[in-house]
């Protein structure tokens, strides 16, 4: 596990640094005013107890801390150099057996790896124009051309190979990069707006309402959010209302010609696979069209078949269910039981051209009506029996990521307008009011003189959403469904799922997954610690 | 299998807590038998069973504890296992402090634990027990290194279908019996407008069934049991055959509940109540006895608007693949013999029987004991299967085969739904990882 102490700038309330969660947004955007206030306490007349007994009252502390905190740590490092059983040495076997295990390579080229090319070639290019436009030294643009061609390198190996945990590597990636900015802007947005409107305190309120939340409760609401079927899940009702609303459904989803051997079969079309009669017709000759797969609710709705009766210069035809249980009743023939379908749209189609159209009876007869002589094909468009639209695939293996990622934000857009809110709370007012006075319009203040100032607290929120999004997994387990888990994978899952599920529990390889996370949460770690040193010291 | 009893463990938590709660004192108050002449032979001993069933299956598990305190006098308590027995049991020993006797889900651990020395052979008079009333084929199961450590207390069936029966009379549908008009009836099925099946093919080891099922019939039971011990390959032109069977289903997206996408992602939970719900959307849905536990959340109920009949044959005999439980003591004492004794009775298989959701494998028990028409269906399967019975395939593979999300078996066989034509293929597929999961 990464047993990493809580992100500093949350607010905690226990560990070794009480003073840090508040001090860090004031202190980092009020500057000058804690300094005075920190000097007398740091100075040297010191007057408290000796070393001995302060070493005395840390004790417990150490030793809780190093129990629940530095054991696990060191204990998950040594764990990960053994095998599943624990009682097996395999060294660095593995690190190695998770960038090798069941990889795949793809060596195409995808969407992702263009967006990467670009991004480098981009910044390459813009180093050059840097240098010589003397911003910065030519020196600087070597080390920056060979860090892209290792990142290139690095993420074309990334996307290429395919496995669970290269899958995972690369969610953790796109959490990583969209979840942290999408919610400090949003945060900001907030923050920004809460301070100019009437009832901000209601609105602060719902918006940090979220954070009250579990995990696991958050996850088991969006499962409902996301649901796929519109009469559960809020996002697709949404969608299928508002499809529903500019395109009607078809009356006959579903319904479709037998299998084989009727007169009628289908045929691809542009909108659809409509279906057409196998033989031709002639005016003045009847058609039918048998079609099955009528659902038995519907049937009961509808009113009995009859046989068309032929009409000179016209096609005449009946559209009906041609199904009736057992074997009593003959297939592709108009038997008493059988119910017709009203209200399908039927066209006579010559040489590619619909020559006439018409729509069917309650009893499923139509006649199309002022043909001139010559043979025609009945056809029943794809419009009679499109599948009706069900809304978006929320969780599917494509967009399952986007949408965790999306009640991730819920989640934490709350506590991103917190901070950053207090932040701006504590820009002297009278920096604004000189710029106002200078002359500046509101959005060159605000990104004149509100920005810089709330620059470090936008850091501090951003470096903690990234050291906490690093290690997400509640959200994850919980909304993503079984069959698209694996497309949702993240590093934190696939450490549990291969240390505690299955037959074939690895807490080996579970213990070594762990300590890259670790190491990947490090930097993000070392430098939210030093920023605080800076500010300290 | 697993992930149905998953389902009842996480719907009744709570319950099996109060369960484990009676279990504690419901054994001290059996001191009134006097009628039978053994009533008390057991007086004061302390015996812990622990077990994978909590909620309804806990409750008739507990039955037999019951009948087993109340003829001895002994105080029996269960210890639920939680979803991984292996493990649990694992932890346990290593604790140093093993309950007396466990119930082992998976046949391949019998053969683990006894080479690690963690359970004892059964005493000889258990044994003669167990000739008597078990076909050879549930005694060889538990035997591991031509020593008899296991004795198969419960039998899972998987070679069901289940199905609605509202939806067969509308469409004028009879239980099939061979696969081709299996294949006929529900194509009659969707000409009706009912969608035949529903294909649960989210969780990959409802596939791994399917295969075994259609395999077991048309390979034969030898072939079978060839596959599992991998002496054949899975490239065998018998694995491709099956395939091929499976596909006359598998290919035809209108035959499926929800179309290709809809069979790849449902798991079978939902595919139960898709098929049993208040708003149907299939009529047939391949699953094991379990499966009548998922039922029962719905408001169908089972007997009626729920029945079974058995996997249609693809060849000579219809399939029986199915799981058991083992009973293994982990400890050698009094105590742990007369309870594996009176495992071995029907009068503790009835006791369970009688009480519903179990099947036992024990020639000698009436079958008259079972509640309904569907268990008496089921459990009468497997006991005509006698030697026959085959235990599902993927269990007896490495778990990085036949028992892993996303890999090996439950893979490959979601690959070939997605796209039934790719027989030779998904055959090669399914020999590469298993050879590896062998390997390794």
């Amino acid at each position: 596990m990464t047993d990493s102490p809580e992100s500093p700038a949350a607010p905690e309330p226990s560990g070794e640094r009480p003073k840090a969660g508040a001090e860090a947004p004031a202190g980092a955007a009020a500057g000058t005013k804690t300094r005075p206030a920190a000097q007398p306490a740091a100075g040297n007349g010191r007057v408290g107890p000796p070393p001995w007994l302060s070493s005395g009252f840390l004790l417990p502390a150490i030793l809780v801390l190093g129990l629940l905190v530095v054991y696990p740590i060191f204990y998950t490092l040594w764990r990960s150099l053994y095998d599943g059983s624990g009682e097996k040495l395999v060294g660095l076997g593995n690190y190695v057996d998770m960038f090798t295990d069941d990889v795949t390579f793809s060596g195409g080229v995808s969407a992702g790896k263009v967006i990467v090319t670009f991004l480098v070639l981009l910044i390459a290019v813009g180093t050059v124009f840097a240098a010589y436009a003397g911003i910065i030294e030519w020196r600087r643009v070597w080390l920056t051309f060979a860090f892209l061609v290792g990142a290139e390198i690095l993420m074309w190996a990334l996307l290429s190979a395919e496995s669970p945990m290269y899958t995972a590597f690369r969610n953790n990636l796109i959490w990583v990069i969209a979840a942290p900015s999408i919610i400090v802007a949003l945060g900001l947005i907030f923050a920004v707006v809460t301070e100019r409107i009437r009832w901000a305190a209601a609105f602060k309120l719902i918006v940090f309402m979220p954070m009250a939340i579990s995990m696991l409760a958050a996850g088991v609401i969006f499962t409902l959010v996301y649901d796929r079927a519109p009469e559960r899940g809020v996002l697709n009702a949404i969608a299928v209302g508002a499809h529903d609303t500019f395109k009607e459904s078809s009356a006959y989803p579903g319904v479709r010609p037998r299998e084989a051997g009727g007169p009628i079969t289908a045929q691809k079309t542009p909108d659809g696979t409509a279906y057409v009669t196998r033989a031709a017709v002639q005016p003045g000759q009847t058609a039918l069209l048998p079609l099955v797969a009528v659902t038995p609710e519907m049937q009961k709705t509808l009113s009995p078949a009859k046989a068309a009766t032929a009409t000179p210069g016209a096609v005449a035809g009946t559209v009906w269910a041609d199904f009736t249980p057992g074997a009593a009743a003959k297939p592709n023939q108009v038997d008493p039981s059988e119910k017709g379908l009203g209200d399908i749209k039927v066209e006579a189609v010559s040489g590619g051209k619909v020559a006439a159209t018409a729509t069917t009876a309650a009893d499923g007869t139509f006649v199309l009506k002022d043909l001139p002589a010559g043979s025609y094909t009945v056809r029943l468009p794809a419009s009679n029996f499109a599948a009706p639209y069900n809304g978006i695939d929320w969780l599917g293996s494509s967009l399952v990521t986007a949408s965790i990622i999306g009640a991730y934000i819920w989640m934490w857009a709350g506590f991103a307008m917190v901070l950053i809110g207090a932040g701006l709370a504590a820009i002297p007012r009278d920096a604004l009011e000189a710029a106002r006075v200078d002359g500046a319009t509101e959005l060159q203040v605000f990104w004149r003189v509100t920005m810089p100032l709330l620059a470090p607290v936008l850091v501090v929120v951003l470096v903690t959403l990234v050291i906490n999004v690093l290690k997400v997994f509640d959200l994850v387990y919980i909304i993503a469904p079984g069959a698209t888990q694996q497309d949702a994978n993240v590093l934190a899952l696939q450490m549990y799922l291969k240390s505690f599920t299955g037959e074939g529990a690895d807490q080996g390889m579970g213990s070594a997954i762990a300590v890259v996370l670790f190491l990947l949460v490090l930097p993000a770690m070392i430098f939210n610690i030093r920023r605080f040193r800076q500010e300290q010291g | 299998m697993r992930s149905n009893r998953s389902a009842v463990i996480r719907g009744t938590a709570l319950a099996s807590g109060l369960l484990l709660a009676l279990a504690g004192c419901g054994g001290d108050d059996s001191g009134d038998g006097g009628g039978d002449s053994g009533g008390q032979s057991l007086k004061g001993t302390k015996l812990e069973v622990a077990a994978v069933w909590t909620g309804a299956e806990g409750a008739g598990f507990k039955k037999v504890l019951d009948a087993f305190a109340k003829k001895t006098g002994a105080t029996v308590t269960l210890t639920p296992t939680g979803d991984n027995t292996a493990t649990f049991l694992q932890t346990k020993i290593q604790g140093g402090a093993p309950p007396d006797i466990a119930m082992l889900p998976q046949q391949g651990v019998i053969a683990e634990f006894a080479k690690k020395g963690w359970i004892k052979e059964l005493s000889p008079e258990v044994q003669t027990a167990a000739k008597q009333n078990f076909s050879q084929v549930w005694q060889d199961f538990g035997t591991a290194d031509g020593k008899m450590y296991g004795l198969y207390f419960k039998a899972g069936n998987k070679s069901l279908v289940w199905y609605r029966t509202k939806a067969f009379q509308d469409a004028g549908v009879q239980p099939p019996t061979d696969w081709a008009t299996f294949v006929k009836s529900a194509q009659t099925l969707s000409d009706a407008g009912t969608t035949p099946l529903a294909i649960a093919g989210g969780d990959g080891w409802t596939l791994t069934d399917w295969f075994e099922n259609v395999y077991a019939s048309q390979a034969g039971v030898e072939k079978y049991r060839q596959l599992s011990k991998h002496e054949i390959k899975w490239t065998d032109p018998s694995v491709k055959q099956a395939l091929r069977t499976l596909a006359e289903i598998w290919g035809k997206p209108t035959l499926m509940a929800g179309g290709v996408t809809g069979a790849t992602t449902t798991p079978m939970d939902k595919a139960v109540t898709d098929t049993f719900g208040s708003e149907p959307k299939a009529a047939m849905i391949s699953g094991a006895d379990v499966v009548s536990a998922t039922i029962s959340e719905t408001k169908a109920k089972v007997g009626t608007d729920a029945l079974v009949f058995p996997f249609p044959k693809t060849g000579e005999k219809p399939p029986l693949v199915g799981a058991g439980d083992a009973a293994v003591m982990l400890k050698d004492n009094k105590g742990s013999q007369e309870f594996m004794k009176f495992l071995a009775t029907p009068e503790a298989a009835a006791a369970w029987a009688k009480v519903g959701g179990y099947i036992s494998p024990n020639k000698g028990l009436d079958l008259s004991n079972y509640p309904d028409d569907v268990q008496r269906t089921s459990a009468k399967a497997v006991i005509d299967a006698g030697d026959d019975f085959l235990f599902d395939m993927s269990d007896l593979y490495p778990a990085a085969f036949g028992g892993t999300k996303g890999a090996g078996e439950w893979k490959r066989l979601q690959d070939f739904l997605k796209n039934p034509s790719s027989v030779d293929a998904t055959a090669a597929g399914l020999e590469a990882d298993a050879a590896k999961a062998l390997k390794s």
